[in-house]
C-alpha cells in the first residue's frame, strides 16, 4: 500500500511538471536582439510558430509550486548582441519593439486602419496577427505552417451579452458562450507526420479529426453539452464530428490539461475524442478559411488554394480557443483564437527536376499585401541549417532581418519577411520567396529525441496484440512520458497481459489509470506514466480479443477493418540544446556552469499511427440465403436428429382404423370401457 | 427423418443398405471419380469474372516507360551482387533512399534442422531490405507489397531491377492511397518468412531476427515478382501457397485482366489456354492443368514467395516471367506496365479482397471450378466410408443377421473389450509419433553409426520407421492374447472407417486437393479389406499400393508426366527421397502441416487397416 501511495505521489509530481509545460507547447523563452547586417538597432520579432505565447506557466496554472527552470534565466548578456527579457505572455501588440521597426509598423497600421481611427472607440479591443513559417526539411521536402491569431479582450461568459463581433468569428463566439466552453481544440489532419524524416512539427495532431474541450465548472450536464457541441461543430466545419458519441469519448486523467487560464483541472469537465477515419478535404478547409477576418481575400490567406494544399504529403488544420491574460497583471481575461495550418510539400511528387521551392510553386500565388486588419503579418524562413546563407540552399529575395528563437528545445535562426513594411516586396510589388537547394540533400534529419511506433501483431481473427514502441534517442537522459491509449470496446483488452519492457527488462509504470470498456457504451482508456531510459526502445504490449459484433453494428465496409485511434504520448523532453555539451562557441563560459542553461526540457505531444484491425466478419453478400440455409439446417437436420437420438421408440399396436375409432366414440358416450 | 423413426421402414432401409452395400459403394466411387473428371470439361465450368467493384474498369493509362532504366538497374545490381558475393545490402539501401523511399533492413538467421541438400544450406544468415513508399496524406494504416527475391547466381536480377525502376516511378506519383512496400528478400522463402514474422511480430519457426523498425499498417495484398531475363515471352502465375491456401480469385482475375490489356501472354501451371474444348486434346489439356494444380496444392508447399503471405490473410500471387523460344517477346516496359496497372487497381481497394472465391480449382486462367462444384466429388467418395460403416454397425448390433448373411461362421462371442480395440489404435499412433519425431532427433546417432549424411539419415530413418510399422500387427497380437475375434476386427474397422472419414473430411475442407488425392486412393481399398486367410496377400499388396508413401511416389511420377518431363522409376525414387526431406524441412521452416498430418494421423489410420488385414 505504501509503495502504491509513493507511486501516486511521484506521479503527481511528474504530472504537475508535465502539466506545467503542457500549457506552453512551443515556448519562445527569450527573444534575442541581434545586430544584423551592421544595423545599429536590433530588431525584435516574435518568432514563435506555435499558438501559445511563452511565459504562460506561472499564469495559467495558479498555485503552481515549481516554476520551470527555464523561466528564470532571461536577460543574460550575449556576446553577439544584447539580450533583453521580454514578457511575451499577455499582450503582444504593445511589446517593446525597436524604434525603427515600430515606426514602420505604426505607419503601415495607421495607413491601413485609417477608418478605425475615426471611430469613437480609441483602440480596438481585438487584434489579429498572421504569420507563415517555412522550414526546408533535409529530405528535400518543405514544411509550411500558417498561423492566424485573433485576440479579443472581452468576456464571453459573464457580463453583458456580447452581440457585436468585429474580428472574432461570431459562429465560434456564440458556441463558446452557449455551451460554456472554456477551451476548445479541434484539428483535422490528413496524413501522418513522419517524425523520423521531418523532425518535430510545431503542433502535432493525430490523423483524422481530434476534438478536446474543457467546459466551465458551471456546466451541470457535461455529457449533454458535449453532445450538442459536437453536432454544432460538425455543422460549422462540415465534418462528421457528429459521429462522436460515448463509445469514442474519454476523459483523460492526466494527458490533457488546460492550455489557457483556469485552475480547474478536474477531469469531469474534459472531453476528448478522436475520429481516425475522418477524411479531410476542401469542404473542411473552406469553413475554416471563412473564420479568418480577411477570409482568403488578402494577406497570407490568399495562398490557401485547395488544389495546391491537397497536393501535399501532410495537411493539418486546427482551431484552438482558450482564455488568456489580458495583461501582465492578469486581472481580466481575453479570448484567443488560433487557427493553424501545417502542410508538407513533397519534393518527389511535385515532379520537379530543379530542386527548388517558391511560394508560387507551392501555392500558385505570391504575396502582394498583408491583411489590412492584421496588426502583424510576417513570414519566417528557418535558415538554421544554412547559417552562412549558401551551404544548403539559396534564399531570395534576401532580407537583412534575422532572428533567433528556441523552438522545441532547439535554437533556430530565421529570416523574417515583415509584410507590413515595403521592403520584402521589391520592385515587382509581389513577394515570391524562392528557395533553391544547392546540393544533393542528405535526407538525414537529426533524429528526434522522442518518437513512437505502433502496430498490431499476430495473425488470425481471434486474438491480437497492440504494440506501442517508445523511442528515447537521447544519449544520456531518461525522462518520463505519459502514454494514453484509447481502444474501442470491440477489442477486448486483456489488461493482465499489459507488459512494459525497456532494454529487455521489465519497466514498471509508476502510474496506471485504466478504465475498462463497457460494451457499446464506452471505450477502454489506459493511461500510464513510463520512465524511458536513455537511448532505448520501450515496448508496451497488451493483448486483445476481437469481438463478434451484432450484424447491424458492422460498418458498410466491414472488411476494410476497424480503426483504433492514435495513442498519445505527452512528455517533457530534454532539450536538444542541452544535449551538445561542448559547443561553447559564441557563448560566455559562465553560461554553461550548470549543465542546461538554456532550457532543460520542453513539452511535446506525439501521436502514434492509428491502427486498422480486422474483426471477424460474416459474409454479408447473401444474408437472405445464409439465414434461410441456417434456419433450414437447424430446423430440419438438427431437430430431427436430436429427436432420434433422445426419444425412446416403442412398437405400437396397430390401431383398428376408422371403424374402431368410431366404435370407441360410441363406447365413451355409453360409458363402457374402450376397445 | 420420419423414415428413420418408423421401425419398419428403418428395417427396410437398413436391409437395403446392407444388401446393396457393395454395388452402392462401387457406384459412389465411379460417380465421384467421373464427377472430378467432368470438372475439367468446359461446358461444366464457370467463366471467371471480377467480383470486386474497386477492380472494375478504369480509364487510367499506364505510363511506365522506364524499361531501359530497369535494365540498367539490373546490370548494376548484378555487378554489386557479384562484388559482395551475396545481397548488396548497402547498395540497395543507398539506391532506394536516393529514390525517396524510407529504407529499412532486417537481418535474420535460421538453423535448419538438418542440411538442405537441394538448396545447399544449413545455417542461413541473411538480410532483407525493404523500402516504404509513404502514401501522400495516408495515415499508415494500409499497404501493398511488391517483393522480389535476391537469388543465387544470376537468377531474378531483372526482378530486382524492375522493382527499383517501378519504385522510383511510383514515388513521383501523387495518387497513392496505401503505402507501398518494396521488399528484396534474401534466401527466398526463408527470407520472406523472416520478414513476415518480424512484420507481424510473431515467432513460429524459431527464427532469430533483428527487431523491425518501419511498418506500414495492415498489408492488403502482395505481388511477388520473378524475372530472370531482359525480355519475356509469357508470364506465369503461381497461386498455391502454404498448406494449399489460395489467394482470392479476384487477384488472379486482376492479373489476367491486365495481361489482356497489355497483351502479355499469360499462363497458369505453365500451360497456355486452348480454345478447342470440344476435342479430346483440348479436354486433356484442361484436365492436366487442373491435375497439376491439384498436385501442387496437395503438396502444401508454397509455389512462390507469395505462398507465405496467405497465412496472414494477405492475398498474394507470384508472377514469373518465362523466356521460351517463341518469336514474340515482351520487354521490361510492358512488364512494368502490367505491374503498374495491377498496383493502381490494388490501390483502389476499399476493403480487403473478400468478394470472390477463396476455394477453387483452375483448369485454365479464364475458367474456374468453385467449391460448390468440386465438393460433391469428395462427398461421393466419403459416402463409401459411411455406407461401409453403416453396414458394419448393422452387422455388429445384430449378429444374427450377420450369420444369416453367411459372412462369417465365428463363435458367438461377447463384444470385444475396449482394451483389445484401444491397443492397436494406440500402438499405431505411437508409431506415428515416432515417425514424426525420431527422424530429426536421431540424425546425430544415425550419422555416427552409418556412413550417411544428415539429410540421408533423416530420410532413411523416416522410411525405416515407416516400413517397420508394417511389422506391427504380428507384434501386437503377441501382446494381446485372445483379442483376435470376428467382432474384434469389425469393431476396429468400424472405428477406422469413421476415423478416416473424419480425417479426410477435415483435410478436404482446408485443402481439397490433398484430401481428394488421399481419398481417391485410400478409400476403395480401406472399404473392402478383410482379414481373409485366402486373400491376405492380395489385400496386403493393395493396401501397400495406397499407403501414403506410395501415393506420394505415384504423385511425383504423375506430376512429371503432366509437365511433359517424364522421369524414369529410379529418378522418381530420387525425387521421392528429396520430397520427403523437403516435406520435413517445410514443416520446420514454414510450418507446413503436410508432414505432421501424414505422420500423426493418416499413417496411423492406414496402419489400423493394415492391422485388420493381418487380424488373427
Amino acid at each position: 500500500m505504501a509503495s502504491h501511495r509513493l507511486g501516486v505521489a511521484v506521479f503527481v509530481l511528474v504530472a504537475t511538471a508535465i502539466l506545467a509545460a503542457a500549457s506552453e507547447p512551443n515556448q519562445i523563452e527569450s527573444e534575442q536582439l541581434q545586430d544584423v547586417g551592421g544595423s545599429p538597432d536590433a530588431v525584435f520579432s516574435d518568432a514563435e510558430g506555435g499558438f501559445k505565447t511563452g511565459d504562460g506557466a506561472s499564469e495559467t496554472v495558479p498555485g503552481q509550486a515549481e516554476t520551470p527552470p527555464h523561466s528564470i534565466e532571461t536577460g543574460q548578456a550575449d556576446s553577439a548582441g544584447r539580450r533583453v527579457s521580454i514578457e511575451v505572455g499577455s499582450d503582444r501588440v504593445e511589446e517593446p519593439v525597436a524604434d525603427e521597426e515600430l515606426e514602420n509598423v505604426q505607419a503601415e497600421f495607421d495607413l491601413q486602419d485609417a477608418p478605425q481611427e475615426s471611430e469613437p472607440v480609441p483602440t480596438p479591443r481585438d487584434h489579429f496577427a498572421e504569420e507563415l513559417f517555412i522550414r526546408p526539411l533535409l529530405s528535400g521536402d518543405i514544411y509550411t505552417s500558417f498561423q492566424f491569431r485573433t485576440r479579443w479582450d472581452t468576456d464571453l461568459h459573464w457580463g453583458e451579452k456580447v452581440s457585436h463581433y468585429r474580428l472574432f468569428p461570431k459562429s465560434l463566439g456564440q458556441v463558446i458562450s452557449k455551451f460554456s466552453v472554456r477551451e476548445l481544440h479541434i484539428s483535422f489532419t490528413q496524413g501522418f507526420w513522419r517524425t523520423v524524416q521531418w523532425g518535430q512539427p510545431l503542433l502535432s495532431a493525430p490523423p483524422g479529426a481530434e476534438l478536446w474541450v474543457w467546459f466551465q465548472d458551471s456546466v451541470a450536464d457535461v455529457d449533454g453539452a458535449w453532445r450538442e457541441l459536437t453536432s454544432v461543430l460538425s455543422g460549422i466545419f462540415c465534418a462528421s464530428l457528429n459521429f462522436i458519441d460515448s463509445t469514442n469519448t474519454v476523459q483523460p486523467s492526466a494527458s490533457f490539461k488546460p492550455m489557457g487560464l483556469g485552475n480547474v483541472t478536474e477531469q469531469r469537465f474534459l472531453r476528448y475524442a478522436v475520429l481516425p477515419r475522418e477524411i479531410v478535404c476542401t469542404e473542411n478547409l473552406t469553413p475554416w478559411k471563412k473564420l479568418l477576418p480577411c477570409e482568403s481575400q488578402a494577406g497570407l490567406a490568399v495562398l490557401l488554394k485547395s488544389e495546391k494544399l491537397f497536393h501535399s504529403s501532410y495537411h493539418s488544420q486546427a482551431v484552438h480557443i482558450r482564455p488568456v491574460c489580458k495583461d501582465s497583471a492578469c486581472r481580466e481575461t481575453s479570448w484567443e483564437l488560433s487557427q493553424t495550418l501545417g502542410i508538407v510539400f513533397d519534393l518527389h511528387a511535385s515532379g520537379q527536376s530543379k530542386r527548388e521551392w517558391s511560394l508560387f510553386k507551392m501555392f500558385s500565388r505570391t504575396l502582394t499585401e498583408p491583411c489590412p486588419l492584421a496588426s502583424s503579418s510576417k513570414v519566417y524562413v528557418d535558415v538554421t541549417d544554412n547559417p552562412l546563407g549558401d551551404e544548403l540552399f539559396d534564399l531570395s529575395p534576401a532580407v537583412s532581418l534575422q532572428t533567433q528563437a528556441v523552438v522545441l528545445g532547439d535554437r533556430r535562426t530565421f529570416t523574417v519577411y515583415d509584410l507590413l513594411t515595403p521592403e520584402p516586396y521589391g520592385p515587382t510589388r509581389s513577394l515570391n520567396i524562392l528557395l533553391k537547394w544547392r546540393q544533393q540533400v542528405s535526407g538525414d534529419m537529426q533524429r528526434p529525441v522522442l518518437h513512437t511506433e505502433r502496430y498490431v501483431s499476430g495473425y488470425g481473427l481471434q486474438t491480437g496484440e497492440i504494440n506501442t514502441l517508445l523511442y528515447n534517442s537521447h544519449p544520456f537522459r531518461a525522462f518520463p512520458v505519459l502514454l494514453m491509449e484509447t481502444v474501442p470496446w470491440y477489442l477486448r483488452l486483456y489488461i493482465h497481459t499489459l507488459a512494459v519492457q525497456s532494454k529487455g527488462k521489465e519497466n514498471k509504470p509508476s502510474y496506471i489509470h485504466y478504465l475498462p470498456s463497457k460494451d457499446r457504451q464506452r471505450p477502454h482508456l489506459l493511461e500510464m506514466l513510463v520512465q524511458l531510459p536513455p537511448h532505448s526502445v520501450t515496448k508496451v504490449t497488451v493483448q486483445f480479443e476481437r469481438a463478434l459484433l451484432k450484424w447491424t453494428e458492422y460498418t458498410p465496409d466491414p472488411n476494410h477493418g476497424f480503426y483504433v485511434s492514435s495513442s498519445v504520448v505527452s512528455a517533457m523532453v530534454p532539450s536538444v540544446v542541452a544535449m551538445d555539451t561542448n559547443s561553447t562557441e559564441g557563448r560566455p563560459l559562465f553560461t554553461t556552469l550548470f549543465h542546461s542553461t538554456e532550457e532543460s526540457s520542453y513539452f511535446m505531444r506525439v501521436y502514434s499511427e492509428p491502427l486498422l484491425v480486422n474483426l471477424p466478419t460474416p459474409d454479408f453478400s447473401m444474408p437472405y440465403n445464409v439465414i434461410c440455409l441456417t434456419c433450414t439446417v437447424v430446423a430440419v437436420g438438427y431437430g430431427s436428429l436430436y429427436n432420434l437420438l433422445t426419444r425412446t421408440f416403442q412398437v405400437e399396436e396397430p390401431s383398428g382404423g376408422l371403424t374402431k375409432r368410431l366404435a370407441n366414440v360410441i363406447r365413451r358416450l355409453r360409458g363402457v370401457p374402450l376397445l | 427423418m420420419g423414415l428413420l423413426s418408423d421401425p419398419n421402414r428403418r428395417r427396410a432401409l437398413t436391409s437395403l443398405v446392407t444388401r446393396l452395400n457393395t454395388p452402392l459403394c462401387v457406384l459412389c466411387y465411379l460417380v465421384g471419380v467421373s464427377w472430378f473428371m467432368g470438372l475439367a470439361f468446359e461446358p461444366f465450368m464457370l467463366r471467371t469474372y471480377m467480383s470486386e467493384n474497386a477492380m472494375g474498369s478504369t480509364m487510367v493509362e499506364e505510363k511506365f516507360v522506364f524499361g531501359e532504366r530497369a535494365i540498367s538497374y539490373t546490370r548494376e545490381f548484378a555487378g554489386q551482387k557479384k562484388k559482395t558475393g551475396g545481397m548488396p545490402v548497402d547498395w540497395l539501401v543507398k539506391t532506394m533512399k536516393s529514390r525517396g523511399l524510407e529504407v529499412y533492413t532486417q537481418s535474420f538467421s535460421q538453423t535448419l534442422p538438418f542440411p538442405d541438400e537441394v538448396k545447399e544450406r544449413y545455417m542461413v544468415r541473411g538480410t532483407n531490405v525493404y523500402g516504404i513508399l509513404r502514401a501522400p496524406r495516408g495515415p499508415r494504416t494500409e499497404s501493398i507489397v511488391l517483393s522480389a527475391p535476391c537469388s543465387e547466381g544470376n537468377n531474378n536480377n531483372q526482378a530486382v531491377g524492375l522493382l527499383l525502376a517501378i519504385a522510383s516511378y511510383f514515388r513521383s506519383q501523387i495518387y497513392w492511397a496505401k503505402d507501398i512496400i518494396f521488399l528484396v528478400n534474401e534466401h527466398d522463402l526463408i527470407g520472406t518468412e523472416a520478414w513476415l514474422e518480424a512484420y507481424h511480430d510473431v515467432n513460429m519457426t524459431g527464427l532469430r531476427s533483428s527487431p523491425m523498425q518501419g511498418r506500414a499498417g495492415a498489408i492488403q495484398a502482395a505481388l511477388s515478382l520473378e524475372l530472370s531475363s531482359d525480355v519475356i515471352t509469357s508470364m506465369d502465375v503461381a497461386l498455391e501457397g502454404l498448406n494449399g491456401q489460395l489467394p482470392n480469385l479476384d487477384l488472379v482475375n486482376l492479373f489476367y485482366a491486365f495481361c489482356q490489356k497489355t497483351g502479355v501472354l499469360c499462363t497458369i501451371q505453365g500451360k497456355l489456354q486452348r480454345n478447342d474444348w470440344d476435342t479430346l486434346p483440348g479436354y486433356t489439356h484442361s484436365l492436366s492443368t487442373m491435375l497439376l494444380m491439384v498436385l501442387k496444392q496437395g503438396s502444401g508447399h508454397p509455389q512462390g514467395d507469395h505462398g507465405l503471405f496467405l497465412r496472414y490473410h494477405i492475398e498474394a500471387v507470384t508472377m514469373r516471367g518465362i523466356n521460351s523460344f517463341r518469336q514474340y517477346k515482351f520487354d521490361m516496359t510492358t512488364v512494368g506496365k502490367l505491374i503498374e496497372g495491377m498496383f493502381r487497381k490494388l490501390n483502389n481497394l476499399l476493403e480487403r479482397f473478400h468478394q470472390s472465391y477463396f476455394f477453387y480449382l483452375m483448369p485454365s486462367l479464364t475458367r474456374f471450378v468453385s467449391i460448390g462444384y468440386y465438393m460433391p466429388t469428395f462427398g461421393f467418395l466419403a459416402l463409401i466410408l459411411v455406407l461401409r460403416a453403416l453396414d458394419l454397425w448393422v452387422q455388429l448390433s445384430d449378429p444374427a443377421r450377420a450369420l444369416e448373411d453367411g459372412v462369417s461362421e465365428g463363435e458367438q462371442d461377447s463384444s470385444p473389450s475396449l482394451l483389445s480395440l484401444a491397443t492397436p489404435v494406440i500402438i499405431c499412433h505411437l508409431t506415428g509419433l515416432a515417425l514424426y519425431f525420431l527422424p530429426v532427433l536421431s540424425q546425430e546417432m544415425a550419422i555416427q553409426h552409418f556412413p550417411v549424411s544428415e539429410t540421408e539419415a533423416v530420410v532413411l530413418t523416416a522410411i525405416a520407421i515407416y516400413v517397420a510399422g508394417l511389422a506391427l500387427p504380428h507384434n501386437t497380437h503377441r501382446v494381446l492374447s485372445g483379442a483376435g475375434t470376428e467382432r474384434g476386427w469389425r469393431s476396429l474397422k468400424l472405428f477406422s472407417l469413421l476415423y478416416l472419414a473424419v480425417l479426410l473430411g477435415c483435410t478436404t475442407l482446408i485443402n481439397f486437393s490433398l484430401g481428394f488425392i488421399l481419398a481417391v486412393t485410400m478409400i476403395p481399398v480401406a472399404a473392402f479389406i478383410q482379414p481373409h486367410r485366402s486373400s491376405k496377400v492380395l489385400h496386403g499388396v493393395a493396401l501397400i499400393l495406397v499407403s501414403p508413401a506410395t501415393t506420394l511416389l505415384l504423385s511425383i511420377y504423375l506430376y512429371h508426366e503432366l509437365i511433359e518431363y517424364p522421369v524414369s522409376l529410379l529418378e522418381c525414387w530420387q525425387h521421392f527421397l528429396t520430397a520427403v526431406s523437403q516435406g520435413i524441412l517445410d514443416h520446420h521452416l514454414y510450418g507446413s502441416l503436410l508432414y505432421p498430418l501424414l505422420a500423426l494421423f493418416i499413417y496411423p489410420c492406414w496402419l489400423q487397416f493394415w492391422n485388420i488385414v493381418f487380424w488373427k
